[in-house]
């Protein structure tokens, strides 16, 4: 038999003077295959049209509908409501600046992300039109395209003991940027150009190890080992630079 | 009213919109992209498969050309395309690659020695050349004579998108997302921006430009069934038709693609049948090789959509509790193949259906997909009837697609045609100035205002625009679905235009304060009854099967009478229908209209066929 089941959603709407945070109860029948998207889609067009949240491709893919679902930061598309019990609570990710209910500004925060560790190939050559493309190993570009997978839905930064209790803090997402692009042989950044991005308690040395970030990465991203590797990769240039060269060696991540 | 001006205002920062935006910021020009959601939530990120250019650096590429590339393009629009459009796409794509490729997209490269690939579900060896290793790769798609779709495993949009979202913030661009255009600023001869709506706080503000840019993607959203993300509901479009003098170009031309997975309509991609995926019936049987010998699953999307549709008529579909379904077989690929190459699909199969597509069968339908038509616009993108403004990706009808376009060459289009249309806005903008009329402005922002608190006040009536939206819904997929017929279309013309005048009623039920998304709709429904109209209208009156649009009554393509392309325009917003003007398809023949080579179907021959210029040379 069809559940009912019961959803406690955070309501909030900052630009209606009457609003006063608060959580409000919906109910509604399952029905099959049915995900949260269709759930909070029933509920604005049937029961409440001033419900905000998001969702974009409802794939997966673009990130849009990350939502804390009973206490876990996830994609609100692909969760489907047989794996939930009949009672949800359904709130916004917290670190991001709240527009509406469940709804978050995700892209101002990764905008200055992208700002803050220099999200792009940095390099002095200039694109010749009329040249060959430069050749790539094909490992190389899988490897650098794992983590490109990043889909930015904020559920690790919003799960990140760090990022809650201190701002400035980079967050998984962008160390995992920064790994992507010393990867990637067209960005010619130095080891110590990185270090400045990423050496400091706002970056490497301020995650506290809690691991939630990769439990909650919808792309099952390895980010703690990207971290890991960061931290091992920074050490061994601190050391190496004070080498005499001829016992330096280069470091691959 | 806040006023905010900048030199180009990109209404939409997909990668159209962002390819554009960095030629002219590059160019030393300010720009503002305007977007629904963060850039890189654009439905662009989703597209999986590639981006065909002709570099043939693979084995199964070998002799591809700009020319073949060409060809294929021209024969897949079923000469519906504009041919310079077409020349002009194929021969800049390659250069458009690799720049790609020089900002840092980790596109799949070419692995020297002996290869298995598939064909038709059947395994095949072929030796890549040691010469090539490290150059850009290529997998096959629908339609193709050569292997030429570029790729990053199946994330392609989304590793595309990303670089050229970093290129953008590296070049300064500015992007202010959770913004939507609801209105350009013009005086019916010069576009001078956009009203826009803040969606973080529901204010109203103005945009003005001396260049403005419609890169808002496909209309797919006025179908229920759709592929699209849910942000694809044409408001550029919409905008752009509001103004009475910018054309419409073949509203009818739609396309649906062939694997939709049910029942959530989510896309997987032509990659699993360009890989050797196959599709098969209730008995798990594998028809389209009776239907098409030559191409069987790699024939045209059009083709493949149609052959499905007609085998399921026949009794041989899955049943479901959705309706009728066929099966997407990509078991014989390998977990190997599946969980590298195919990852999102096997993720999407997953989270959606429950299904392990190395274990299981697919369960999939043809479902809306693409839309060929768009804002009409000459070859440097510039749109008809108002000076300044401009359109590229799936928003613009440029019109290198016609009535059916390839896999592969949309998402191509979108970055070849940014930087080709990048160019001339840079040409624009650097030769031409623009008086910013404050009385226009003015007036295109208390009409906006005032449709605003009509709105919330319920001034005009007190429809509910859900109610409305899924009348247009029902509507739509009667009338100008895969097969068309002069009956249902009739009779959807008929109800729109009954739906139009209950979508001028709306009222809202919520307050709509701040980022109220009831109103986001509300204010757009009228617009997107008015695009299903378009559809249903030019559908009808188009009297022939060309690509994608497939009359039952009318079997024949119809060179005689409809080598044209539909402009549809909304002369006064409080018309009923659009007013259907006709251009030649093209005015350069490089290849005068033929066979396709797949699909079948009867020709009525023009009565002067053209003489076709030697192929490579432009006009």
């Amino acid at each position: 038999m069809a559940r009912m089941l019961k959803f406690n959603i955070f309501r909030y709407n900052p630009q209606d003077p009457k609003s006063v945070p608060h959580m409000q109860s919906f109910t509604i029948d399952e029905t099959e295959s049915m995900t949260l998207f269709i759930v909070l889609n029933r509920l604005r067009e049937e029961q409440d049209p001033s419900l905000q949240f998001d969702f974009c491709c409802r794939a997966g893919i673009c990130g849009a509908c990350g939502m804390v679902v009973n206490g876990r930061p996830g994609l609100a598309c692909h969760t489907k409501t047989k794996d939930l019990p009949e009672e949800v609570t359904l709130m916004p990710l917290p670190v991001f600046k709240l527009v509406g209910d469940l709804s978050v500004d995700t892209g101002t925060w990764f905008r200055g992300m992208y700002q803050r560790v220099k999200s792009w190939c940095e390099t002095k050559k200039v694109f010749d039109p009329n040249a060959q493309e430069e050749r790539m190993d094909n490992a190389l570009a899988e490897k650098i395209y794992e983590l490109d997978r990043c889909i930015e839905c904020g559920c690790c930064v919003a799960a990140c003991g760090t990022a809650l209790m201190r701002e400035d803090f980079l967050g998984a997402t962008a160390l995992n940027r920064v790994a992507r692009f010393m990867l990637d042989p067209r960005d010619e950044r130095t080891e110590q150009e990185y270090f400045d991005i990423v050496g400091t308690d706002e970056g490497i040395f301020g995650c506290m190890g809690l691991l939630a970030c990769e439990d909650v990465c919808p792309k099952y991203l390895p980010l703690q080992d990207v971290l890991g590797r960061l931290r091992q990769r920074m050490a061994f240039a601190a050391v190496n630079n004070i080498l005499p060269s001829f016992l330096r060696k280069d470091v691959k991540l | 009213m806040q006023i905010i001006q900048t030199d180009l205002l990109c209404i939409g920062a997909g990668l159209a919109g962002e390819r554009v935006a960095i030629e002219a910021a590059e160019n030393g020009f300010s720009v503002i992209c305007l977007s629904l959601v963060p850039a890189r939530r654009s439905h662009s990120s989703a597209a999986q498969g590639g981006m065909q250019a002709a570099l043939g650096n693979s084995a199964m590429g070998e002799g591809d050309s700009p020319d073949v590339h060409f060809a294929d393009t021209v024969k897949g629009s079923d000469w519906g395309a504009d041919q310079e459009c077409a020349r002009i796409f194929v021969d800049t794509a390659p250069i458009a690659m690799r720049q790609m490729a020089f900002w840092g997209v980790p596109w799949n490269r070419v692995v020297p020695g002996e290869q298995t690939y598939y064909k038709g579900g059947k395994p095949f060896t072929a030796y890549e050349k040691p010469e090539n290793e490290g150059l850009i790769h290529s997998r096959s798609f629908g339609g193709t004579a050569k292997w030429r779709t570029c790729y990053t495993s199946d994330g392609t949009g989304h590793a595309v998108l990303y670089t050229l979202d970093n290129r953008a913030a590296q070049m300064g661009v500015q992007v202010h997302d959770k913004t939507e255009a609801i209105a350009l600023i013009h005086d019916g001869e010069t576009c001078m921006g956009a009203i826009v709506r803040d969606l973080k706080t529901g204010e109203l503000k103005a945009y003005l430009s001396r260049a403005t840019l419609i890169a808002t993607g496909g209309y797919g959203r006025i179908y229920r069934e759709s592929t699209n993300a849910v942000i694809c509901d044409g408001g550029g479009m919409i905008a752009a038709l509001d103004t009475g003098v910018v054309p419409f170009g073949n509203p009818e031309a739609i396309q649906f693609h062939p694997t939709g997975i049910v029942p959530t309509d989510i896309l997987v991609t032509e990659g699993c049948r360009g890989d050797g995926g196959t599709l098969l019936d209730v008995n798990q049987y594998r028809f389209m090789p009776d239907y098409e010998p030559e191409k069987a699953e790699l024939a045209s999307r059009d083709v493949v959509s149609r052959r499905m549709t007609e085998h399921m008529r026949k009794g041989l579909g899955v049943k479901s509790p959705y309706g009728d379904h066929l099966w997407l077989d990509i078991r014989h690929l390998g977990e190997k193949h599946i969980t590298t190459k195919l990852r999102e699909v096997q993720e999407i199969c997953e989270s959606f259906l429950g299904v392990d597509p190395v274990h299981q069968l697919i369960p999939v339908r043809p479902t809306q997909h693409y839309s060929m038509g768009g804002v009409r616009t000459n070859k440097d993108g510039a749109a008809y009837g108002l000076k300044g403004l401009f359109s590229a990706g799936e928003a613009a009808c440029w019109d290198m697609h016609g009535f059916n376009r390839l896999g592969g060459n949309s998402l191509a289009e979108t970055i070849v045609a940014g930087m080709w249309v990048g160019g001339k806005v840079v040409e624009f903008l650097a030769g031409t100035d623009t008086t910013f009329n404050t009385a226009a402005i003015r007036e295109a922002y208390e009409k906006q205002a005032a449709r605003i608190q009509a709105l919330i006040k319920g001034q005009n009536g007190n429809e509910n625009v859900y109610a409305v939206r899924n009348a247009m819904f029902d509507t739509i997929m009667k009338g100008a679905g895969i097969f068309r017929n002069g009956t249902d279309l009739t009779e959807s013309v008929t109800k729109l235009q009954e739906i139009l005048q209950r979508a001028r009623k709306v009222g809202l039920r919520s307050n709509g304060l701040g980022a109220n998304q009831e109103l986001a709709l509300a204010l757009k429904i009228e617009g997107m009854v008015k695009l299903a109209q378009c559809v249903c209208y030019a559908a009808l009156q188009r009297t022939e099967s060309r690509g994608a649009h497939t009359r039952e009554d009318f079997p024949e393509r119809n060179d005689r009478d409809w080598l044209n392309r539909t402009l549809a325009t909304w002369a006064n917003a409080s018309d009923d229908l659009p007013t259907l003007n006709y251009e030649a398809a093209t005015k350069v023949f490089e290849i005068p209209p033929g066979e396709r080579g797949y699909g079948g179907g009867k020709i009525i021959p023009m009565d002067n066929p053209p003489q076709a210029t030697p192929a490579g040379k432009k006009a």
